[in-house]
């Protein structure tokens, strides 16, 4: 509740409140077009709003049907077989080979590490639709083009530059002498990774790979060129569904995916506080 | 673990320092290296590819050798007649293509220039057979009935070798060529009735001992005039810009495409500007930066009073609220995308609330998807949280005592603000904005999906070059430029904040 002191003057007082009107209206604009879509879902005719049943909060107005149709409808099906069949091997890749160049970006001498960190980041920076061209051109010259490898590396490249940020941001507070100490007890550099650097930097390196199989469940563009007809994936019948004729399907998955990703919110959340607890980060 | 006696024996300290330090260096690369190599390959070269497929021009020489060769020292003006030679020329080249079906690809890269060019190629294409060939093969084949498969026409060929039938042989080897290129060349293969002709005119036209024995044969057919037959086939093949076409895309590598990017075509004498109703890249360019820099502010206006209002409260309400500027950030896409499209339709719930509300009548609802202000309201909501993390990050580290000091000192919270408070966050709104900027500059899903015709962004414009007009050098220029801004953009980004300092949540 606000505290005033006895020299606010009534317009600091009324700017308080209005201040915090106008956040709260912008948080409404974050969040509200998340949370209607979840209403909506239930909703049992094929209309993209509130029915007057829907209002009166009647049991007719709402239904599971969209949902029903999602998981009986082949289409979907096979849709979402092929997200799950691409987005974890991709997201193997980007954790393999990211948490090893983390590693080696954070040693003390590295030559042209900036330069080597803006190729790592740059899959981020440049659009989408220009790394899908270029993929495009490039794997159908090599024979990758519509194959599932041709996707999963895609996707891994997609992925690193999250693996590095959130890997070389553990690394960042990691004690040197820890490692030293292990050494000098006579551990050799193989098993002091595995018993002291990599317990230390695992919550850096699941949310890395958290980001990095988002990254891919949620992509698009890149499979749209690089992919194929055997290979759609949800996103892509969600994008098809979007351009052609939207379905009400599409928000019960919608819902879903909402769901799915407040769970990946949360498992991040208490990553990063464990994290700071084990580098002994006192939250500020 | 130290060696004394290296020590004693000399080796100076700072030369073991020295290999000590080269050690590290190399097991630091060794650990990068295996990625640097994947990114390369699964990304870097991918989009070289891309940038080599902007200025790469070697289609129209690769199937025109002979046409593109004699035009190459011909200065083509308006009153240019294209001579009886290059039509032959023409002839050979084009019966080579048809056969392996290339003609149409150099008909189409040209129709990207001139539009007529593809329909004139294919048409030509099919009549080529018809100039007449199978009497001169009759003729040929009565003297030397051997002539009907590819290993006698070596045999002839190398006998009668000597420069006699040069054309012959060189026409006849790139045939040959052309068609194992293409894996059109078996066993089976028989000579193509054009290579008659050929023959017959490489006879009629030389002075060789060899062409003066040959000639008798083919004296008594008709004489076969290719420019006449060409001019039959379509009046167009008189039009001097048609060649000139030709002559501007015989290079191997060619600047057209950037010319095409910013509404310039190549004419007779360097670039000129197209015709008003030809132009549109400068438009979809100035709408592009227009709607990113709108965007970009938005995000601005909206993000700034959320990442102070965070960063002055307490540490775990501050989390608290945080969730909120995550959740959407962490939430699909395509689904943020799905929920604005739903929200705006003209049966949507935003209009439905504002009919219900009173604030419009039903029957004028207003107009918020498929055009500049869809675009803008969906990318805005998606791309905010880049601009309040950042901007949030930046605040938290502006301490309170500042503001403090200053209204101690008499200035108006106001003033203390503009003063003090604004000139310390700048850097978050730097950060925020490049960041924002750059993300929206290249946008494909949202305005794809939201924008309808005129809310579409420059990377639209790619797609569809790519996939759907097939204009993959064109397409691949305007990819050039867009990139050039964004890593532009983002070296800045990179000096201003540097990229490992940038924040996931």
């Amino acid at each position: 509740m606000a505290t005033f002191q006895p020299y606010d003057t009534p317009a600091d007082k009324a700017w308080y409140y209005i201040f915090r009107i106008i956040c709260g209206l912008i948080f409404f604009f974050l969040i509200f077009p998340i949370i209607v879509i979840m209403p909506l879902s239930f909703n049992a005719g094929n209309y993209f709003t509130f029915t007057p049943e829907m209002l009166r909060l009647e049991i007719e107005g709402y239904s599971l049907k969209h949902y029903r149709d999602f998981l009986t409808n082949p289409d979907w099906q096979v849709a979402l077989f092929n997200s799950f069949r691409i987005a974890p091997v991709a997201t193997l890749l980007s954790v393999g080979f990211g948490t090893l160049a983390a590693i080696g970006l954070s040693q003390s001498h590295v030559p042209f590490r900036r330069t080597i960190m803006a190729i790592l980041i740059s899959p981020m920076i440049v659009p989408l639709i220009l790394s899908a061209a270029g993929m495009y051109f490039f794997y159908s010259r090599i024979g990758l083009q519509g194959t599932y490898i041709g996707v999963v590396l895609a996707h891994a490249a997609l992925g690193i530059p999250f693996v590095i940020i959130t890997v070389t941001a553990t690394l960042t507070g990691f004690d040197r002498s820890l490692t030293r100490a292990s050494a000098s007890l006579g551990a050799g550099p193989v098993k002091t990774f595995f018993k002291i650097q990599m317990p230390l930097i695992l919550p850096g390196v699941i949310s890395g790979g958290l980001f990095a199989f988002i990254t891919s469940f949620d992509e698009v563009v890149v499979v749209l060129f690089v992919g194929s007809a055997s290979l759609k994936t949800l996103p892509w019948e969600m994008f098809n569904g979007l351009r052609e004729q939207i379905s009400p399907t599409i928000l019960a998955i919608a819902t879903i995916l909402i769901t799915l990703s407040v769970l990946l919110l949360s498992t991040i959340e208490i990553l990063r506080r464990r994290s700071e607890r084990l580098r002994g980060i006192s939250p500020a | 673990m130290v060696d004394v006696s290296t020590f004693a024996g000399g080796t100076p300290l700072h030369r073991k320092v020295q290999r000590s330090l080269r050690l590290q260096k190399l097991r630091a690369l060794g650990l990068i290296a295996p990625l640097l190599i994947f990114i390369m390959i699964s990304f870097v070269i991918p989009i070289g590819d891309m940038l080599f497929r902007s200025v790469e021009n070697q289609l129209v020489s690769e199937v025109l050798p002979r046409t593109t060769s004699y035009l190459e020292a011909e200065t083509i003006d308006d009153h240019w007649e294209p001579p009886n030679n290059l039509f032959w020329h023409l002839y050979v080249d084009l019966a080579i293509a048809s056969e392996v079906k290339t003609h149409t690809r150099v008909g189409s890269r040209l129709n990207y220039e001139k539009t007529g060019i593809s329909s004139l190629f294919r048409k030509s294409g099919r009549s080529i057979k018809r100039f007449g060939a199978d009497e001169y093969q009759k003729a040929i084949t009565k003297v030397y009935p051997e002539l009907v498969s590819v290993e006698s026409w070596e045999n002839f060929l190398s006998e009668n070798n000597q420069g006699e039938l040069r054309i012959t042989q060189a026409a006849f080897d790139f045939w040959k060529e052309s068609l194992i290129e293409n894996d059109k060349f078996s066993e089976k293969t028989k000579p193509s009735d054009f290579l008659f002709v050929v023959l017959a005119n490489d006879i009629i036209s030389g002075n060789t001992p060899l062409a003066k024995e040959l000639l008798p044969i083919v004296t008594d057919l008709p004489q076969i005039k290719f420019k006449e037959q060409f001019l039959a086939i379509d009046e167009d093949w008189a039009d001097p810009s048609i060649w000139r076409t030709i002559q501007l895309y015989s290079p191997n590598f060619t600047n057209g495409y950037y010319l095409n990017s910013v509404d310039l075509k190549k004419g007779a004498d360097g670039p000129e500007i197209r015709p008003e109703n030809e132009r549109l890249y400068l438009l979809i360019f100035s709408r592009t930066l227009f709607m990113s820099v709108t965007i970009t502010l938005v995000c601005f206006l909206l993000g700034y009073p959320i990442a102070y209002f965070l960063a002055n409260l307490p540490f775990k309400q501050a989390n608290l609220f945080l969730i909120l500027v995550l959740l959407p950030f962490w939430t699909s896409l395509l689904v943020r995308t799905s929920a604005w499209k739903v929200l705006l339709q003209n049966e949507g719930v935003v209009n439905d609330i504002l009919v219900a509300v009173g604030i419009i009548s039903n029957l004028e609802r207003l107009e918020l998807i498929n055009n500049q202000t869809g675009t803008i309201i969906a990318m805005s909501h998606i791309l905010l949280p880049f601009m309040i993390l950042p901007l949030f990050s930046v605040m938290k580290t502006i301490h309170p005592s500042y503001v403090r000091a200053a209204k101690s000192l008499g200035a108006t919270p106001w003033t203390a603000f503009r003063r003090i408070y604004f000139p310390q966050s700048i850097p978050g709104i730097g950060a925020g904005s490049i960041l924002v900027f750059i993300l929206s500059i290249g946008y494909y899903i949202t305005p794809e999906l939201v924008g309808g015709t005129t809310g579409t962004f420059i990377s639209n414009r790619i797609a569809y070059h790519i996939s759907s007009s097939l204009n993959w050098g064109l397409g691949a220029a305007l990819g050039s430029m867009l990139l050039a801004v964004v890593l532009a953009l983002y070296w800045v980004y990179d000096r201003m904040v540097g990229i490992d300092n940038v924040k996931l949540g």
